[in-house]
């Protein structure tokens, strides 16, 4: 075994010292015929050899830095400072546990509480946790939340949250006889014995609305607000809290993490004050030593598993902490203007492209709201034959395929990484490909 | 102590390095109403963040600083090599909605673990999709809710779990809306089999399943799990399994050959996935041929030389956003393919002789809860220290921190009386071990002998004992100038030398 601490020698003393004469006496209990399985894997690697193996097997794939990327989604390829990798690499964070032990855990328990400052300050709301899975979990946390704060069962969400987010709000649904209404206009639904409507912001197709009314409209049924929101947008557009939502959850990655084939991501949820004891996930707190020093802990954690076991409202025991962390340092490198210059790029840019693109004949842009840095294109072929095309041709990652929701809809992103040189260059091909015909 | 990174912004200072606009600013455009007014970041440099965020972390205590015998986590080694592998741009930098023919190295990952993970646990199907341990709980009894119903056995919604279960296993059940059955467990630690034949006999035919732990919380392989697995079976029901402890069983015993039906996999314990202070972790869910069509979306296939995802016929759905928590994949496969079957035999062989080492050791000075071999951690039970000298198992643990050790599980298994569980993990050496079975020997003769010195503890950590009451009481969750209680924080108080002596507030609106 690698990493093994015993020579043969140790082992046989050991055992000794234990008053056996082999491992398999400590077996007792387990069944006749049921140690020693037989396994098939591959044989052991020796660490060059795995290292090969493993660059073998990641040149396989092609990713967003070595090639240009039109790709969001949910998952966005914003900038990650070196730094963050840095921090979240050393052992002393990497490789804690979560911080029940408060007196050798002070550093992860103050990032965790200047995460939650920073996100309440990001978002304009009271109350931040430590953080959940994902965005998508956030989102069905957020739902069953609600349902738990006012004892109703129905969940009205806009279909234009990302798909993903209501898969899982589906799952996480059943089993609770909750009814989930997955509508275009969730603000002229029937909200009558609604516990909450889900509203994201910009939505899966990047549009961005003006949100200053609903508040009122679901607070004056007896629902609650819940809004999904994109936390680089926050850098320019008005915060959950200035909508007055009741809930705010997002996806965490575009803070600071690779796009990382999907996860591990941090999903971002926050409340006003007087939800705060129905909130789900781990939540730190700032306290005094014996001698009066500031120090934080784990806290209000009578809603929780361990305490509540099956009284809790939720099994969660993660807060996908290091992520969190990389989050945090990039929040405070950021500062108000980095943010906000991330924020004014990616719009830019996707603007810029969004215009040529538009100038091309057989491209149309098919709504005509407001968007933040990503919007949907009506393409003249099957989006999937043009990101193809694209790819064989020039190594371009082209866009989301969403012709399922739009006729030949091809789903546009830009932010910060998305070069103009790059932007020049798809709009160069698409016109080639146009005038072919 | 570090101040508050708030306490050290300074206003324009810039830490971050972007580009310049380029393009016509259609920004300046945003409507007043779309707009927001203010944002208070702190503002810093590069230098500030770092200095900050590196004392942070010399504030904590970590596997690579030292002995974590925190029984039930499996703090072992986390290899270097796996960080490596995971920041490589092929997939730290690989979008989730590229199309299958550019992330074919992604997915050839998430085959190949996969099929190892099911070949270690003895099973026929495996979904990766799971982001941590109760996620796992989370999905596999959603599988067996779901082929409950597929059969028309609707009625089923009671789950068996003994009392020395994880919280998250009854927590599990109430949010799939499962209804829990406590099963009180033996004197011996392990299921009390008369109780859960009353059970079953009680709940024909509501029974969804049951809950097992194995090897249960208490350390101790449940000898009569085959037995339990054949009764849940004749009576309808399945078994699911937490894996929470399959460091003591990896690469010897297979789950599957138990007669379990379903178990997750926490990657952030057997197989060296960091804890990171927290999460992410990741829990692989695998499973037996009859809970495969129920598998969340997706899972990922071979065809040819092709890898594609692909969604099973009578799948639950998405349990989260788009493939799961890649990035503990790669770790884990890239360990598991260094150590192999043989490499990973010894994983849990010298799990099981350390944790044995430990309760021999100390048997004298703290005794096992229950006197028997134990598998890859042991309970030991401070009932006789607490009653000769007043001393907690909270207390002890407190003091092992002063001789630069962290703390083992005492608040669980609840079960037991003062408990204390201790998992080495096959990563410690014996050295290691001696000089923490010598720390707990000279603590418990302190306990005799000064046992306030024990009652006060810690002494040498950087803060006391935190007021966890005052903080549950009255919640300070977030720094806000305008808040009190941050008027009197410790600014500019000279205690760190290298902290910026002009500490102001964020400006704000």
């Amino acid at each position: 075994m690698v990493y093994s601490a015993h020579t043969p020698v140790v082992r046989d003393e050991m055992l000794r010292a234990i008053g056996v004469q082999n491992i398999e006496e400590l077996y007792v209990d387990v069944p006749a015929g049921k140690i020693n399985a037989p396994i098939n894997l591959p044989a052991p690697l020796s660490e060059p050899e795995l290292i090969a193996e493993i660059r073998r097997i990641s040149a396989q794939s092609a990713d967003v830095l070595t090639h240009p990327a039109f790709l969001g989604a949910g998952a966005y390829n914003h900038f990650v400072p070196a730094a963050i990798r840095f921090i979240q690499q050393r052992g002393e964070f990497q490789t804690a546990y979560t911080p029940y032990q408060p007196e050798l855990s002070q550093g992860t328990l103050q990032a965790i509480y200047e995460f939650q400052t920073l996100i309440c300050e990001l978002t304009g709301m009271d109350v931040t946790n430590a953080g959940m899975y994902d965005g998508s979990t956030s989102v069905a946390e957020a739902a069953l939340m609600a349902t738990v704060i006012n004892r109703r069962k129905r969940i009205v969400v806009s279909d234009a949250l990302h798909p993903h987010s209501i898969d899982v709000l589906r799952t996480y649904a059943d089993g609770h006889k909750i009814e989930i209404i997955a509508t275009a206009n969730p603000l002229d639904a029937d909200l009558s014995d609604v516990s909450a409507v889900i509203v994201q912001q910009p939505d899966f197709f990047g549009r961005i609305a003006d949100l200053r009314s609903a508040a009122e409209k679901i607070h004056a049924a007896g629902a609650l607000f819940i809004l999904v929101y994109y936390p680089i947008a926050l850098g320019l557009l008005k915060s959950p809290g200035e909508y007055d939502a009741d809930i705010a959850v997002g996806e965490g990655q575009p803070l600071g993490s690779g796009v990382n084939f999907g996860g591990p991501y941090n999903g971002l949820m926050s409340c006003k004050n007087q939800y705060v004891r129905s909130m789900p996930g781990r939540i730190v707190g700032q306290t005094k030593d014996t001698n009066g020093q500031r120090g934080y802990v784990l806290t209000l954690q009578t809603r929780e598993q361990h305490i509540r076991r099956e009284k809790a409202t939720s099994n969660i025991c993660t807060n996908s902490a290091l992520i969190a962390l990389g989050s945090t340092v990039y929040m405070c490198m950021m500062g108000k203007a980095g943010l906000k210059r991330v924020a004014e790029l990616s719009y830019n840019r996707a603007h810029y492209l969004a215009e040529q693109v538009a100038k091309i004949p057989g491209y149309k842009l098919h709504f005509s709201e407001p968007f933040f840095n990503e919007f949907v294109v009506e393409a003249p072929i099957a989006p999937a034959d043009l990101n193809k095309r694209l790819w064989d041709e020039a190594g371009i990652i082209g866009g989301y395929d969403v012709s399922d929701r739009v006729p030949n809809g091809w789903l546009l992103c830009a932010t910060e990484m998305t070069t103009k040189a790059q932007i020049e260059q798809l709009v160069a091909l698409l016109q080639r490909y146009a005038e072919e015909k | 102590m570090e101040a508050l990174i708030f306490e050290l912004s300074c206003p324009g200072r810039i830490g971050h390095s972007l580009p310049e606009i380029d393009t016509d600013d259609y920004a300046a455009a945003i409507p007043a109403e779309l707009r927001r007014e203010s944002l208070d970041l702190p503002e810093l440099s590069e230098l500030d963040v770092m200095r900050h965020f590196v004392r942070l972390s010399q504030l904590n205590y970590s596997i690579d600083s030292g002995f974590y015998p925190l029984g039930s986590c499996t703090m072992k080694y986390n290899p270097k090599i796996n960080e490596d592998a995971a920041g490589l741009p092929g997939f730290y930098h690989l979008h989730p909605m590229q199309p299958e023919y550019e992330i074919q190295g992604a997915l050839q990952i998430q085959y190949e673990l996969q099929e190892m993970l099911k070949a270690l646990a003895g099973m026929d199907a495996c979904t990766l999709q799971p982001a941590a341990g109760a996620h796992g709980e989370f999905t596999g009894m959603a599988l067996v809710r779901a082929y409950h119903r597929s059969r028309g056995d609707t009625d089923r919604n009671l789950v068996l779990i003994p009392d020395s279960a994880h919280g998250t296993n009854p927590a599990t059940c109430t949010s799939l809306g499962m209804t829990v059955i406590s099963l009180k467990t033996g004197a011996d630690g392990n299921v009390d089999m008369a109780v859960l034949e009353r059970a079953l006999a009680d709940n024909q035919g509501k029974v969804a399943g049951m809950m097992i732990t194995v090897p249960s919380t208490l350390g101790q392989f449940e000898p009569n799990i085959v037995k339990i697995a054949d009764l849940l079976h004749a009576a309808g029901a399945l078994l699911y399994c937490d894996g929470a402890n399959m460091n003591a069983m990896v690469g010897e015993i297979r789950p599957g050959d138990l007669g379990v039906d379903v178990l997750h996999i926490n990657l952030h314990k057997t197989f060296t996935t960091p804890h990171g202070g927290g999460g992410p972790g990741s829990g692989p869910v695998a499973c037996k041929a009859n809970l495969a069509p129920f598998l969340p979306t997706p899972i990922v296939a071979r065809e040819g030389d092709r890898y594609v995802m692909q969604t099973p016929e009578h799948t639950i759905g998405k349990v989260r956003s788009f493939w799961g928590n890649f990035g503990m994949h790669i770790r884990a496969y890239t360990y598991i393919r260094q150590q192999g079957a043989s490499g990973l035999k010894e994983v849990s062989r010298d799990a099981v002789l350390n944790a044995n080492y430990i309760r021999t050791q100390l048997q004298d000075t703290i005794p096992p809860a229950h006197d028997r071999p134990c598998m890859h951690e042991v309970v030991l039970t401070g009932k006789r220290l607490k009653q000769e000298t007043g001393v907690k198992t909270l207390d002890v643990v407190k003091r092992l921190m002063d001789y630069g050790y962290h703390a083992p599980t005492i608040y669980f298994p609840l079960i037991v009386e003062e408990c204390m569980l201790i998992e080495p993990t096959e990563t410690e050496s014996r050295e290691t071990m001696d000089g923490f079975i010598a720390a707990m020997k000279a603590i418990v003769a302190e306990a005799h002998s000064d046992p306030d010195l024990v009652k006060t503890a810690p002494h040498n950590t950087q803060l006391g004992r935190l007021d966890e009451v005052t903080a549950a009481r009255d919640p300070k969750l977030r720094w806000l100038p305008s808040d009190p209680r941050d008027a009197e924080s410790n600014w500019g108080s000279g205690r760190n030398p290298n902290q910026v002596s002009k500490l102001e507030p964020l400006n704000r609106d």
